[in-house]
């Protein structure tokens, strides 16, 4: 069995107290979520959740199929199981001590692309989006001049194509779906 | 309201009023529902329970906001963990005053959220008929369950001239009945490769007793039932070996560990089935029937996973197959049968197996059997498995004492006209004893059978065994009441029994009566259930005790 991340999506209708379903899942069956992250759709009435997960992979079909239960769910994909992209989005205050940390500061986020977005006379405040490791080495980059605050979205992901049938997760069919899904090493 | 409810075929409901569901029992006035008013609204969810259990309608119950919707919980986590159909509507403090603590207020969809397959609030009257039907469509298909909706009182009270007819629109939930066909096919090729398969049954097969029978009449092929599976299959027929588990029989347990295919149907392999999961049946493919895909490779893991309704996925996989060649296993077995029946000393006073086997003999196994929770209800397991579908009603999963009484209220209102016989202990009967007003009220044919060992006798049984024989607060005879008296308090024929002469006149003289009574059966209080797996040990472990033959051999298969 091997352990390892998966970041996983839940498509669910916009019902009173479907996302407290879906934590409370996660309470009662004792999964451990490291980031977690709801918005509206495209699509009038649905919300995706997506969340990152640490787990067997038994554990996780398990917590699949549990949450594909609710009533209000409608899908819910691993992503782990096919490619996909992934970004979190993080806002970032640092203190300016000393004009020079100013100019040092703008270059590293020239690097990595990130804007200011707010600028106080002992404070620079950055947005910054990409994958966790980038922005995991932003703050590291950071720490030297002294991080005042942050927050993170937490992972939202998208499959990069559409799911091919017994490939990526997909569970449209209904149909025996414990049988027939192949998983990726 | 009413209206949605009758539209859905409901002819009667189980409930308790108070303030904040009045609407709707004004409405009831003049309903042609039938409203049974039970003493304690949990003794209503169990009821419903018992209902669908018995008769496969949909339960329903309905209770008040706040302490009645609480009174409900354990009602609903027992047909939760059971999978059994109830719809329970609780009425609540007007919108306007939800959330503010109000009398009376609780938060009872939040409460309810871990036990029930899915519940509502009502916010608007205008999707009332919609939530109904809906509430419905999901307590009855796929894997049953309870369905909780909670009305406020403003709701009740708003006028509602719209479309009953609706449609249900449940993106998210579209049960799989029909199975795989390649899996099917693997499942057979799987069982007539086996030399030494066993079908185990669980709750999920009650609804596909004929299946079942057709199939193992063509394969003749083992039978173990479950706690929940007893009925589905005749407790009596020469290819059942019983039930498997911590208190099963030790020709089911020995099939287990000797077998090399289990196909399972309708069950979810509980801890209490499989003790210790690393010595379940260590040799054997593992083909798992379920309509939940979730139940499968969840704690045993399937080799042959087949997703489906037993009523579709069992005809197709029978059609597959003939007859199998099983006389080398079935000698087998039989020796184990014949080494290990079902026996218990007689040689002290009047003990709980042989009143249970009384009752069994007496009716045989023909009527409907409810069960408290306890020694009683292993040793009814065992000596009174009933022969017919859905006539076996005991709380499993949960393990709910004070589930029997009002169960049989539920089975009597589900199957008229049929004998109802309630086994129970001296502790668990009490945890519901208000309903011998409700069977009084309605003079419904039970037969109250309390097999008294003054004990919590299970809770003593593992207090012996594995706590020292420290009785920590099992003793209860010094405060029991006098059964037979409080019976005759309620209105209800009431009989203490000290001796076996006593009890094998009384046993038929009652049943023959057709009206409600309660017999307390004085027992031995020392009595514990055999074999018994021990917690966390495996199903090979299981110690004997006085099951063992009398040519003594080991205590471990």
């Amino acid at each position: 069995m091997s352990v390892r991340r998966h970041v996983m999506s839940v498509t669910v209708r916009d019902q009173p107290g479907a996302l407290v379903r879906i934590a409370a899942l996660f309470a009662r069956r004792g999964y451990n979520i490291e980031s977690l992250s709801v918005a509206q759709t495209h699509e009038p009435g649905l919300s995706r959740t997506t969340f990152v997960v640490t787990g067997e992979d038994a554990q996780v079909e398990q917590m699949q199929k549990q949450l594909q239960k609710l009533i209000d769910v409608i899908k819910v994909i691993d992503h782990s199981e096919g490619p996909y992209v992934d970004r979190e989005l993080m806002l970032i205050k640092v203190a300016v001590r000393n004009p020079d940390d100013r100019v040092e500061m703008r270059q590293i986020a020239q690097d990595f692309r990130a804007r200011i977005i707010d600028v106080a006379r002992d404070a620079l405040v950055f947005e910054v989006t990409g994958d966790e490791a980038k922005t995991d080495a932003f703050i590291e980059q950071m720490r030297t001049f002294g991080v005042l605050d942050l927050i993170r979205t937490g992972r939202v992901a998208l499959p990069r194509t559409a799911p091919r049938a017994g490939a990526a997760g997909g569970n449209g069919t209904g149909d025996d779906r414990t049988a027939s899904r192949s998983r990726a090493a | 309201m009413l209206k949605a409810l009758e539209r859905q075929g409901v002819t009667t409901v189980f409930g308790h009023p108070g303030g904040a569901i009045m609407p709707i029992y004004d409405a009831l006035y003049d309903s042609p529902i039938q409203h049974v008013l039970v003493r304690h609204e949990q003794a209503g969810a169990h009821a419903a329970d018992a209902y669908y259990r018995a008769s496969g309608r949909v339960g329903v119950c309905f209770a008040t906001s706040g302490p009645g919707a609480t009174n409900l919980v354990t009602g609903l986590a027992t047909a939760y963990m059971d999978s059994s159909a109830v719809v329970a509507v609780t009425g609540n403090v007007p919108l306007s005053l939800i959330g503010t603590d109000a009398f009376q207020e609780a938060d009872v969809t939040g409460v309810t959220l871990p036990v029930t397959k899915h519940n509502y609030l009502v916010k608007d009257v205008r999707d009332l008929p919609r939530i109904l039907a809906e509430a419905f469509h999901i307590a009855r298909t796929g894997r049953p369950g309870p369905v909780l909706v909670d009305v406020p009182k403003d709701i009740q009270q708003a006028a509602f001239e719209g479309d009953f007819d609706v449609e249900i629109d449940l993106p998210g939930y579209r049960p799989t009945v029909v199975g795989n066909a390649r899996q099917i096919r693997r499942a057979a090729e799987a069982i007539e490769a086996a030399e030494r398969p066993v079908l185990m049954v669980g709750g999920g097969a009650q609804v596909a007793a004929e299946e079942v029978e057709a199939f193992t009449r063509l394969t003749g092929i083992p039978v173990i039932t479950t706690l929940m599976g007893i009925g589905a299959y005749p407790g009596g027929a020469p290819q059942s070996l019983g039930m498997p588990g911590m208190h099963g029989t030790v020709t089911a347990n020995r099939a287990i560990s000797h077998c090399d295919l289990i196909l399972g149907a309708g069950l979810r392999f509980d801890d209490r089935v499989t003790g210790k999961l690393s010595r379940f049946a260590p040799n054997a493919t593992i083909v798992h029937i379920d309509i939940d895909p979730a139940e499968i490779s969840k704690l045993v893991k399937a080799h042959v996973p087949v997703v489906g309704d037993l009523r579709d996925v069992l005809p197709r996989l029978t059609e597959l197959l003939g007859p199998l060649d099983l006389g080398d296993w079935w000698a087998q077995l039989d020796a184990w049968k014949a080494s290990y029946p079902e026996r218990y000393k007689t040689d002290k006073p009047l003990v709980s197996q042989e009143v249970i086997a009384l009752l069994a003999r007496e009716t045989g196994g023909d009527c409907v059997v409810t069960t408290e929770v306890g020694q009683h209800q292993m040793f009814a397991a065992r000596l009174f498995p009933t022969n017919r579908p859905r006539t076996w009603i005991s709380s499993g999963g949960l393990g709910t004492m004070g589930f029997g009484l009002p169960a049989a209220i539920g089975a009597a209102f589900a199957r008229p006209g049929e004998t109802v016989v309630c086994v129970a202990g001296d502790g668990s009967i009490q945890m519901n004893i208000q309903e011998l007003a409700t069977v009084y009220k309605h003079q419904l044919p039970i037969v109250i059978a309390i097999t008294n060992n003054g004990m919590l006798g299970m809770v003593r049984q593992w207090q012996e065994m594995f706590h020292a024989q420290r009785y920590s607060e099992v003793y209860l005879a010094d405060s029991n009441p006098d059964f037979a008296k409080l019976a005759e308090a309620y209105g209800i024929d009431g009989y203490n029994v000290f001796d076996r002469e006593t009890a094998a006149k009384l046993v038929p003289e009652v049943l023959a009566r057709k009206k409600p009574a309660l017999i307390n059966f004085v027992v031995y209080e020392s009595e514990k259930v055999f074999p018994m797996v021990p917690a966390g040990a495996g199903v090979d472990e299981m110690i004997i005790g006085d099951q063992e033959a009398d040519e003594a051999e080991g205590v471990s298969a």
